[in-house]
């Protein structure tokens, strides 16, 4: 592992004297639930260091910052000033260097996209040189970056966009679908009404009661939304307290009979009309980072996510992959399901028009890596994908029929790193850089 | 490279004509398995395999004679191993042969040829594959142990001892490994149906081959480290390990 402290630094790690490390990958916060920034035998770039604040443009609305920066940090810095991140996900504990490798998307996406519709700028060193990179200059290098992996050079900088809040609260609807049907068509009503939409799916549900879910709506609270009381302070945000789990468990507690009865009184926690209250920006957005180190509960094997899109019109796969899910008795806390609107322009990004819908999953029960194979197989029959971020397993021979701009990325990255320095052991296990096999057959 | 569910994607082995890894690579083949370094006595015998093996859709097999006894050849093979497959996730040693315990026939070639096939050439083996893997970060070995190594007994007391010693050091080469994403998985088979137990009479608790290969599967699933085939065996022995000398050298098998 080797942490530069700034961008000189990392000129002469990936440019000047690549040879010395052998493959490497960059890594942000180490969060990830796959093996993105692993990179067995190599050597990873802790990017932690390039965390400076670089400038607030408070007329154009844009920040510029190193790529290292947490968004946790940046919470910090932009919601007293008016401001909040364009997209994020569903943790405050990412770098803006991992967002842009796997351009994430939030509960947004359906009306803002992925956070490359955001980026002004972005700088990359990439093996082959030094590029500022933008949806309009060097565009294809931008286009292979965002969504890349970390797989074309480390990014050390980024311009973002930011969106313009009044207060640091939300208003947000609440309500219970009792079955994957009600839940879809309410996610599809005026989807654009709300800014931001998500539903919560009991994975353990089946029969008539398949895909029964609480539904979270919200936009941002404006100044005359708040009680009076507020309004003096309505921009105050303070991160919430992280409470740790002390040690990792010896053996899982989420086993499908507490989850079962976890997701029963949630759900009939959740109100049955549409009810309407104000949440602090972080109970909204990130109501996991309450609980630090909340993967121990999973005991020893920990677990991995799994993530994917389908079109709009395979609802059908949708339905079919929840009946398997649930079937399998794979114990899974909430499913999350949403709408995707269109995809943005990375090669490798993930979203997609349609719905998507994750969860996770404790790695080491009997039966799940068949499973997962043959959600894999539905998922890609039903033209949708698998997000890589998350991944550690999927079926390697899936990835160019899910990616069709695969081949393209290659070229970029061919170009952005013809030694193929750049690595990690998400891209050996997929193949994402080319074939890891010999050429020749005995 | 080896997924989050420890599926191999290349994998090396050795006694791949053998009924129990024959089944591992039936199964590996539905997964992940792309390409497959066979070693073998038999060429004949691993091209059988190797043809089923790209029937289910390994892109890549390749088939090499190999006498585990013969020291000289061991590092040159692993090499070759290495260069086929280029990252090798998995090593499954299998190679083993119960011989014989007669005291008759037990002279200083029989001993050290039994004790070459089933515990120093798959040991030095395993070293040299754990070398490379600790090189390039990770990697799994299996090697196949048995109980007739927990505790010996009259009736194939010279294959028990070298299994015991195969297992011992595994075991301790795992330690040595800790840390490095290195795994030993140490596959404890009882009383297994195959070839080389044929026209023998079955002990307790007999399994097939394709349940010996179901639990190895499942072992790199759970990483974990001692596998004992059937489970209850675990049990059974640690009783049996306290069983009185006298009266374990008069128990039936």
């Amino acid at each position: 592992m080797v942490a530069p402290r700034d961008e000189a630094e990392v000129e002469r790690l990936v440019v000047k004297e690549p040879d010395s490390f052998g493959r490497f990958s960059p890594r942000g916060l180490g969060r990830a639930y796959g093996d993105a920034a692993q990179c067995a035998g190599g050597t990873v770039v802790d990017c932690r260091g390039l965390r400076s604040v670089l400038g607030l443009d408070r007329q154009r609305g844009t920040l510029r910052a190193g790529a290292g920066i947490s968004f946790d940090n940046l919470l910090e810095l932009l919601v007293p000033r008016g401001y909040f991140l364009p997209v994020t996900p569903g943790t405050r504990f990412v770098t803006l260097g991992g967002a842009i490798a796997s351009d994430i998307h939030g509960k947004n996406h359906h009306v803002d996209g992925s956070l490359s519709a955001h980026l002004e700028n972005l700088r990359l060193v990439a093996p082959a040189g030094t590029f500022d990179c933008g949806p309009v200059q060097h565009k294809e290098e931008f286009d292979a970056t965002c969504g890349g992996m970390g797989l074309t050079g480390v990014v050390t900088e980024a311009t973002l966009r930011l969106l313009p809040i009044e207060s640091s609260w939300m208003v947000v609807d609440t309500e219970r679908a009792a079955d994957l049907d009600s839940c879809l068509s309410l996610l599809s009503e005026e989807a654009s009404r709300y800014r931001y939409s998500v539903a919560w799916v009991d994975g353990l549900a089946r029969g008539r009661r398949l895909g029964r879910s609480v539904l979270t709506r919200a936009d941002h609270a404006l100044a005359m939304d708040l009680p009076v009381d507020r309004r003096r302070q309505p921009l105050s945000y303070r991160a919430p307290r992280v409470v740790e789990v002390p040690f990792a468990s010896p053996l899982s507690l989420l086993r499908p009979a507490t989850v079962s009865a976890f997701n029963e009184m949630w759900y009939r926690k959740a109100p049955s009309k549409r009810e309407t209250q104000l949440q602090p920006l972080a109970t909204f957005f990130y109501p996991l980072d309450g609980v630090g180190s909340w993967n121990r509960l999973y005991g020893p094997r920990g677990f991995t996510q799994y993530q994917f899109v389908v079109p709009f019109g395979a609802e059908r796969a949708l339905e079919h992959a929840l009946e398997k899910l649930s079937g399998g008795r794979v114990a899974s806390f909430l499913a999350v399901l949403k709408s995707f609107g269109a995809a943005g322009a990375g090669h490798l990004s993930f979203p997609m028009e349609g719905w998507t819908l994750a969860l996770d999953i404790p790695l080491g029960v009997p039966g799940l890596p068949e499973l997962l194979d043959e959600l894999d197989v539905l998922v890609a029959d039903a033209g949708g994908r698998v997000y890589l971020s998350k991944d550690a397993r999927l079926r390697p021979d899936l990835v160019p029929a899910m990616y069709p701009r695969l081949a393209e990325w290659q070229a970029v990255r061919a170009r952005l790193d013809p030694a193929g320095v750049m690595s990690s052991d998400l891209a050996r296990r997929l193949g994402l850089a080319g074939p890891v096999l010999p050429s020749t057959r005995a | 490279m080896l997924d989050g569910t420890g599926m191999p994607q290349s994998a090396v082995v050795i006694g791949g004509a053998s009924d129990m890894a024959r089944d591992v690579l039936r199964i590996l083949a539905g997964r992940r398995l792309r390409s497959v370094v066979l070693a073998g006595r038999s060429e004949p015998a691993l091209d059988v395999v190797g043809r089923e093996l790209r029937a289910l859709g390994v892109e890549s097999v390749r088939c090499r004679t190999l006498d585990v006894t013969a020291v000289a050849s061991l590092v040159p093979f692993v090499s070759e191993a290495v260069a086929d497959l280029g990252e090798v996730d998995l090593v499954l040693v299998a190679a083993g042969q119960l011989g014989t315990a007669t005291l008759e026939q037990l002279g200083p070639g029989t001993i050290s040829s039994l004790v070459a096939t089933n515990f120093s050439g798959p040991a030095a083996l395993a070293m040299e594959f754990a070398k490379h893997m600790v090189r390039q970060g990770f990697g799994r070995i299996v090697l196949f142990s048995s109980v007739a190594g927990v505790r010996t007994r009259k009736s194939n007391f010279v294959y028990g001892a070298a299994k015991a010693g195969l297992d011992g050091f595994a075991l301790g080469l795992s330690g040595a490994l800790e840390g490095t994403g290195v795994g030993i998985t140490v596959v404890r088979p009882g009383f297994v149906t195959t070839k080389m137990t044929a026209g023998m009479k079955p002990a307790i608790f007999p399994v097939d081959a394709e349940t010996v290969a179901k639990a190895v599967v499942r072992s790199l699933e759970t990483g974990r480290e001692v596998v004992w085939v059937p489970p209850q065996l675990r049990y059974l022995f640690a009783l049996l390990r306290l069983v009185p000398t006298p009266l374990w050298r008069r128990l039936p098998g």
